[in-house]
Formats: C-alpha cells, structure tokens, sequence
C-alpha cells in the first residue's frame, strides 16, 4: 500500500510535498499550474455566483420560473455550468416546504456556484446522519423547523447537483439585486439555514 | 463497493455542528497543493472522475478519516500515480522521509501505464437512443446489488421501493466507468422515497430523492 495506507504514517502536509516534488522531478507537472488551481478555488468560483443566481430569481419574475423548470439553462445564462456542475436541479425553499442536499457517497456539490463545499458538508456526521434524520441534524445546526414544514433531502448521487433557492426575508422588498447578494448565504443555498432579514 | 464511503444511515459519528461563516477555503497550505495535486494527477494518470471517486472510496479506514477531506484526496491521489505507475508504490514514503531528515534509498521511476481507455465526449452528460425504461410518477425499487467494484447504488436504498420523480439527462455509467470498461451511458431517475420506507415507521417524517442509473432500478408492482 501507498504511504497514505501505511501504519507510519507521516503527515500529510509531507507527503504533498514530496508527490509535488516526485512530479515535478519527472517533469510532469508544472507548479504554476497548481498556483493556478488554487488560487480560483481560492477567489474565483465561490458562493457568490450562487448568490448572483438567487439574488435574480428573487428581483426577476421569468427568471425566477425559469430557474425553477430549467435550472441548467438559467445558470449557464450567467456563466455558471461547468467541471462538478454539469446539471442543476434548482428547488425552493419556503414557509412551509423545506430542501436540504447531501452527498452520502462522497462530497459532490455544485462547484461552479458554491466553491468547494465546507467541512461540515463533508463531515461524516453531516453525511449519515442528515438522510436519516433531518430534523434533528438541523435543529443541532441550528436551523429549527416547524412541525407542518415538510423536509425533502436531495442525496447527491450522480453528476446531477441540487441548489435550494432560500425563501426572500421579510423587510427586503426594496432591496435591488445587488443590495440582495451580500445577504445570500452558503449555507441557505444547501439548505441547512434560513436567510436573516438585514 | 460496501465500504467506508458508504456512510449514509450509519452511527457513531457523533453530533453535526453549526456551520462556520468565515471558514477559509483550504485551512492549511498543503490542502490546497492536495486538493490541485488529486486533480492533475487524475488527469495525468489518463483517469475519470469515476476512477478517482473508487479511488477514495477504497482507502482504508484511517485514510480516509484520519487527515479529513483533504488527506483522503492526498491519499487516493497516491494510488491514482502509483497505480498508473507514474511513480514507483515507495517513491512518495521515502521522499517525505527524507524530507523529515531520514536518508533512505528512492526507487527508480517505473514504466507508466495508463489505462486503454478515453472518453467519447467532455464530462458526463451523454445521449442515449433507447427510450427511459421508467416513466415519471411510476413506482420503483432499488436493487439489492452488492459489487465488489465502484457503484453509486448506497446500501440504504437497496431493496427500498420509491417512485420516479424526473428523468435527469442520460450519463456515463460510473460502474464500468470507473473501472475503464466503457461508458455504458444510462438514463438517470431521481427517485423519491418515504423515510418510513426507508427507516421504519417510527422514522421522522420526509422525503428523500437520489439519482438512480437505469440498471439500479426494477418495476415495483
């Protein structure tokens, strides 16, 4: 087995660096290409293109719909679709219909409108235990439902990948698109959190 | 495959926790060298998506939990060079052992072998001639298949009967994908299921979707 399977273990902040190294050496890779990774992981693809989309559907009426029966074409219209976001299902959020999304088997999440997920996504706790009860995994994120709020959670499975569109707050009426974004949250757009009126 | 990966409905994991609003992308520098180096790596090996995914699903219990999301790509992105012997199974232990000091002897650079194996399109969306075999609103089961390879059929849903909800686009069929036999694309069901159904009937109750593959799937009567 690899090093990474090996009973001494060596930290894994070692071991990137010498695969890095190893590749480098055989001429393979090419680090600026790994700068460049990161850094649009890091500032470029992030929730705010989530946010731009929700942000749309809550001031636009036809893209609101839109969004609703053709989630795909509505994103790529702002540049959204690509790698780990190839097809997007786009479900809404209100007072008393509520959607949260997993993915059980590993992480999978709408990259190109989301950014990488957060550690509580990928945790193991979130990823058992939210398909099974979803209440009470909310609740203990902090989200508390009422009785009569009906939950669907979406396992993530294929290359399909979910977006909730969260319920507009009160008091935001009005709010122009751009005022709307910097209130759209991450974790409302997966569903373990409602939006705050500002 | 029945491992570590599967976790949904398992226990012992303890309580979740509220999220982090200002939680940085990678925490520390070699996560995200990790996260780039998976990346490259599969694409140097001549992998897929798929065969990175069995990848990190085969790692072991301690690689896959013990360094978190970033160790487990790190991890399944040594078996994804070593096994497309872009470097020797030993090579990535004794530089980082020597990077910490030790002086021990580093294998050759083996022979690369990619696999016999390219796909016929960008990503994994796919058409497919035949008609969906499932219609929407139509009750399905899940079939109770157990493979030693890769799959996207989790445990929780074996032998469980829901109902069609949408037919997503047709896509490459992770279960030969992953393992280079070809794309096979299939049609994609999200299929709804009861939590009773699922859980029994004292579960809380809510409903679930999952992206089924054509061949996941049976008529339920």
């Amino acid at each position: 087995m690899t090093g990474g399977q090996s009973a001494d273990r060596i930290p894994p902040s070692l071991r990137t660096e010498a695969l890095e190294q190893l590749l480098i050496e055989r001429g393979l890779i090419d680090p600026k290409v790994l700068d460049a990774i990161i850094a649009n992981y890091e500032t470029n693809v992030g929730p705010l293109n989530g946010a731009k989309v929700v942000a749309k559907a809550w001031t636009d009426a036809d893209y609101r719909r839109w969004l609703l029966a053709d989630g795909t074409a509505a994103i790529k219209d702002l540049g959204f679709i690509g790698v780990q976001t190839e097809h997007v299902v786009v479900v809404e959020n209100t007072a008393t219909s509520h959607h949260v999304v997993v993915c059980t088997l590993c992480s999978c999440y709408p990259w190109q409108l989301l950014g990488l997920p957060p550690s509580w996504y990928k945790d193991p706790a979130y990823r058992a235990r939210i398909i099974k009860e979803p209440r009470k995994v909310l609740s203990e994120m902090g989200l508390e439902l009422a009785d009569d709020v009906q939950i669907t959670v979406h396992d993530s499975s294929s290359e399909v990948r979910w977006l909730v569109l969260p319920e507009r707050p009160a008091g935001t009426e009005g709010l122009s698109s751009e005022q709307l974004v910097p209130l759209i949250t991450r974790d409302a757009m997966v569903g373990v959190a409602r939006i705050a009126a500002p | 495959m029945d491992g570590i990966a599967d976790m949904g409905g398992t226990a012992g994991w303890g309580p979740t926790y509220p999220p982090r609003i200002d939680e940085p992308v990678f925490e520390q520098p070699w996560q995200g060298r990790a996260f780039a180096l998976a990346l490259v790596s599969t694409r140097l090996a001549g992998w897929n998506i798929d065969a990175f995914r069995h990848a990190l699903e085969r790692l072991d219990r301690t690689a896959y939990l013990d360094d978190g999301y970033f160790g487990r790509w790190l991890n399944a992105a040594e078996l994804v060079v070593t096994e497309s012997a872009l470097l020797a199974p030993s090579a990535i232990q004794a530089r980082a052992r020597n990077l910490r000091g030790e002086r021990v002897e580093e294998p050759p650079a083996p022979e690369p072998a990619k696999p016999d194996y390219a796909p016929t399109a960008e990503g994994s969306l796919r058409t497919v001639a035949a008609a969906p075999a499932f219609a929407i609103g139509e009750r399905v089961r899940a079939k109770n298949i157990s493979t030693a390879g890769h799959t996207r059929l989790p445990r929780y849903v074996r032998g469980r009967t829901g109902v069609v909800a949408l037919i997503q686009p047709a896509s490459v069929l992770p279960d030969t994908n992953a393992h280079f036999r070809g794309e096979n694309p299939q049609h994609v069901y999200t299929v709804r299921f009861d939590a009773q159904e699922l859980w029994g009937a004292d579960a809380e109750p809510f409903a679930l979707t999952i992206e089924m593959f054509e061949s996941y799937l049976e008529r339920a009567v």
